[in-house]
């Protein structure tokens, strides 16, 4: 008898603000009413995946001091709009990113025991320390925290939460009308939590939720990032969607485990990954040229080279050459709360690769950035995407995908339709939910407590 | 005598009920106070009885027989949900009735609130609001750890250093309610173009930093969510005292009142319309709504048996804030229009039990009104705002 295969986890990403969302297409449709989170996330649960996923920013971004206006902008809160999904759909693993930097460990602890409870064992929280004080102008906090006290700042902030979710056992409220004992234990939710980070005691008000502690998440990919997942997340969200960077981004992060005493199993990683279907893997490499440049219009491509060199190029010609001169190096303030900049480490080199891929493959400023950012992960019929999912789980280099479509909210009707039943064809699928909570779904071991018990 | 005006009818959502023995009774779910099916339950009696909407309470600390502090009591319901998601969770399973969640401004983030509000008023399409609420309690200061607390009486009015105190407080909270408010306003409505010809998603003239900057913290904006469908959910606040009513008449839409009777109702309608006038808000509607704990029964002495019955189980005679009324449907109905002549618009009806007087609000209560003309009989569809005759806010931010 053959082993079973390894099974697929998988994610939806709801295709909101992010700079690969297309919102000139035709059938996109909008990023805020209500509606269109109820498609993704009941599209989601019909192809029976892991969980729904919901970014957050905290701050309009900006370049060159204008608010950018090129991408979709506008977003929900997370916290309410993954409570209201969970009055929309029975099994689908609510998540969403919550920043520990803008928050409290109190108040957070709060609404996720609150969402677990709504969605009876649903929740999940992608832990982000996105930290500007850009940002934090938005907040009473203000920008106060240097970026490598954020990790810091974090992962207390985690660990208090934690305390917090476990300062109820669950067996507090008994309820008994006879006898009028409604708590078992006057000082259910005590807790007491004294750290540099923080300073806190009293009482938590919410008894203890189905999952006891939401799923935990982690999307950054500096060391301190992979550090953080390995001690404290049940899955990282990660950008190493190829066989080769998957198996050494798996290799990276699941050798850090043991150093926690925790176990391969117990860090899933799943890269974030987009896709482009067709009838022939022919048409589906059209299809996803089409997409390529929907997402990356003239406009779009300056403001993002405009990153690298951080400077104004808004004299530059897209269709022309890249900029002659160098990247201004230093701290960068051309572009102000978007991600990908905190990415760039160092300009000169990207400048220097840039130019000799345009040069090797004559690619005008624009065709370059089609050509260096955000490709499709998978592109093919439906029979190849399933095959080429399958394979990078089934070689360890991800244990399943966090899907970001390009179209809201149908983005992901055409994988769910012809994807997913491939791939429960190949029984590294499930052709049914056979667990109620998301740490269940995702096969995870129930996590010890603070106190060491298993619960 | 002219029909009286129609009144408007809300509900506070609380545990099993105001009463602390309501979870022993037998028709109490206790154990499922914490579920969404149990508030789905109530929301949706709720709406059958055409109320305007239900408010849902809500605090940073452990419920309390105690003002300012946890009584470590463990005879009465304790541990709650946060109120902003328990409404975002019945939302979608209801389509007329208000939700009206409790948020702190003491310790919350004005940025978050803003912007879980107006996600409230998108997946509810226009119901949402806000009963905003101001903390004293040392304990939950202790759960942040950010702030000091002055050692105070708080209960004591007298002391200068309570009034100074509590008056910090209540102009923290018409801060934070001003910068709710115009994080709300940030985006004009049609900030979104989609323009593919100019490649531009948003029209950035039409998103507005809101630049606040005060004594206890500053916000620059703009809101990372558009602007809700009801431009600005509604906005209300409970008051007990002078310092209360200002914030009221300055802050809210709805302004809830304790009156222990009809002139004591009176003087506060018009103590809040001069802090209205004062404010410049002599033009705009706010409601003054009584709040009444209601224990209700097919007669006056089954009314009073039930509340007896409460009494006995918790050892105690039940006391509140608010005014309370033990009889009938048709009594309570007699009182509401009685009292409506001090200028009352609505009332804030606190069920004594859950789900047994609310019961007798929607199917006793709510019937008695429609036969006297002074309750809607159908929803007219539309926003909470619309429900209550507010127009939908012009935003300050737009050049016609
Ligand atoms: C796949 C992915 C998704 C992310 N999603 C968010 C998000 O929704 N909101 C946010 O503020 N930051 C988000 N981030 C930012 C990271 O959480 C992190 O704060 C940032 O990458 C800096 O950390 P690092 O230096 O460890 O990479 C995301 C990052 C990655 C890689």
């Amino acid at each position: 008898m053959t082993k079973p295969p390894r099974q697929i986890r998988l994610g939806a990403h709801f295709p909101g603000v992010n700079n690969t969302t297309v919102w000139s297409d035709p059938r996109a449709g909008s990023q805020i009413d209500f509606a269109s989170f109820t498609h993704l996330a009941r599209t989601a649960e019909r192809a029976k995946f892991d969980f729904f996923f919901l970014a957050e920013g905290l701050r309009l971004r900006e370049q060159r001091g204008r608010i950018h206006d090129l991408d979709v902008v506008g977003r929900p809160d997370t916290f309410t709009v993954l409570a209201a999904l969970a009055a929309v759909t029975d099994r689908l693993g609510l998540t969403g990113t919550i920043n520990s930097t803008f928050n409290e460990p109190y108040e957070v602890a709060r609404q996720f025991a609150s969402l677990d409870h709504l969605s009876a064992g649903r929740a999940g929280w992608n832990v982000v320390t996105s930290w500007d004080a850009f940002t934090g102008e938005n907040f009473r906090r203000g920008g106060y925290l240097a970026a490598e006290d954020r990790y810091r700042r974090a992962e207390q902030f985690l660990r208090t939460s934690w305390q917090l979710f476990d300062s109820w056992h669950g067996d507090e409220v008994v309820a008994d009308k006879d006898s009028g004992t409604f708590l078992a234990d006057a000082g259910a939710g005590a807790f007491g939590h004294h750290d540099d980070q923080f300073d806190i005691t009293g009482q938590f008000n919410v008894p203890r939720s189905p999952q006891g502690r939401p799923v935990i998440l982690q999307a950054g990919d500096s060391d301190a990032g992979r550090e953080f997942a390995a001690a404290t997340a049940d899955a990282i969200f990660s950008q190493h969607n190829t066989l080769e960077a998957g198996q050494a981004f798996v290799a990276d992060v699941k050798g850090r485990l043991a150093r926690y005493g925790r176990g391969h199993d117990e860090l899933l990683v799943l890269p974030a990954a987009t896709f482009a279907l067709g009838d022939t893997d022919a048409e589906a490499q059209e299809n996803a040229l089409q997409i390529r440049r929907q997402q990356v219009s003239g406009q779009t491509a300056l403001l993002f080279v405009e990153h690298v060199w951080n400077r104004d190029l808004s004299d530059h010609d897209p269709d022309g050459p890249l900029p002659e001169d160098d990247p201004v190096v230093g701290e960068n303030t051309i572009a102000r709360g978007r991600a990908s900049v905190r990415q760039i480490r160092d300009p000169l080199a990207i400048a220097r690769q840039w130019r000799e891929l345009a040069e090797a493959k004559k690619l005008s400023l624009r065709e370059l950035v089609i050509e260096v950012t955000g490709r499709q992960t998978f592109i093919g019929t439906a029979a190849t995407v399933a095959a080429q999912l399958d394979d990078l789980v089934q070689q360890r280099a991800a244990d399943g995908f966090i899907l970001v479509p390009h179209v809201t909210p149908g983005g992901l009707d055409e994988f769910a339709d012809k994807v997913v039943p491939l791939l429960q064809e190949r029984g590294s699928f499930r052709a049914d939910y056979e667990t109620e909570t998301l740490r269940e779904h995702l096969g995870l071991p129930p996590r010890p407590t603070l106190e060491g018990e298993l619960r | 005598m002219a029909p009286p005006l129609p009144l408007h009818l809300a509900v506070a959502l609380d545990g099993a009920g105001w009463h602390p023995a309501a979870w022993r009774l037998p028709d109490a779910r206790p154990t499922e106070l914490l579920t969404a099916a149990y508030w789905t339950d109530l929301v949706t009696e709720a709406e059958r009885g055409l109320l305007d909407f239900v408010t849902i309470e809500d605090g940073l600390g452990l419920q309390s027989s105690h003002h300012d502090r946890p009584d470590g009591r463990t005879d009465q319901v304790r541990g709650r949900l946060d109120a902003v998601l328990t409404a975002a969770r019945v939302a979608p399973l209801t389509s007329h009735i208000g939700l009206v969640p409790t948020a702190t401004t003491t310790h919350t983030e004005p940025f978050h609130v803003a912007k879980a509000l107006a996600t409230l008023d998108y997946v509810s399409l226009g119901r949402a609001g806000w009963r905003m609420q101001v903390s004293a309690r040392p304990d939950e200061v202790g759960h942040f750890g950010r702030r000091q607390f002055p050692q105070l009486n708080i209960t004591d009015f007298t002391d200068p250093s309570v009034l100074a105190f509590v008056t910090e407080l209540f102009d923290e909270a018409a801060d934070f309610a001003e910068v709710v408010r115009r994080l709300w306003d940030s985006w004009e409505d049609d900030a979104e173009i989609r323009d593919v010809a100019t490649g531009r998603f948003v029209d950035v003239a039409k998103l507005h930093p809101i630049d606040f900057e005060g004594p206890r913290f500053s916000v620059r904006g703009p809101s990372i969510t558009p602007r809700p469908p009801q431009g600005q959910p509604l906005v209300t606040a409970l008051a007990h005292a002078s310092i209360p009513y200002r914030l009221g008449a300055r802050a809210a839409d709805v302004v809830y009142i304790t009156p222990a009777d009809a002139d004591i109702a009176g003087a506060t309608v018009a103590e809040i319309r001069e802090h209205q006038a004062a404010a410049g808000r002599a033009e705009q509607t706010v409601h003054v709504f009584a709040d009444l704990v209601v224990f209700l029964g097919d007669t006056d002495a089954a009314a009073q048996a039930g509340r007896d019955r409460l009494e006995e189980l918790a050892g105690a005679a039940y006391t509140s804030d608010a005014p309370i009324f033990t009889g009938t449907p048709q009594g309570l109905a007699d009182r509401l229009l009685a009292w409506q002549e001090a200028g009352l618009t609505g009332y804030r009806l606190r069920p004594a039990t859950l789900p047994g007087d609310l019961r007798a609000i929607t199917r006793g209560l709510v019937p008695e009104l429609q036969r006297r003309g002074a309750f809607r009989t159908a929803y007219p569809g539309g926003t909470l705002r619309g429900l209550l005759g507010l127009p939908r806010p012009a935003n300050r931010y737009a050049t016609v």
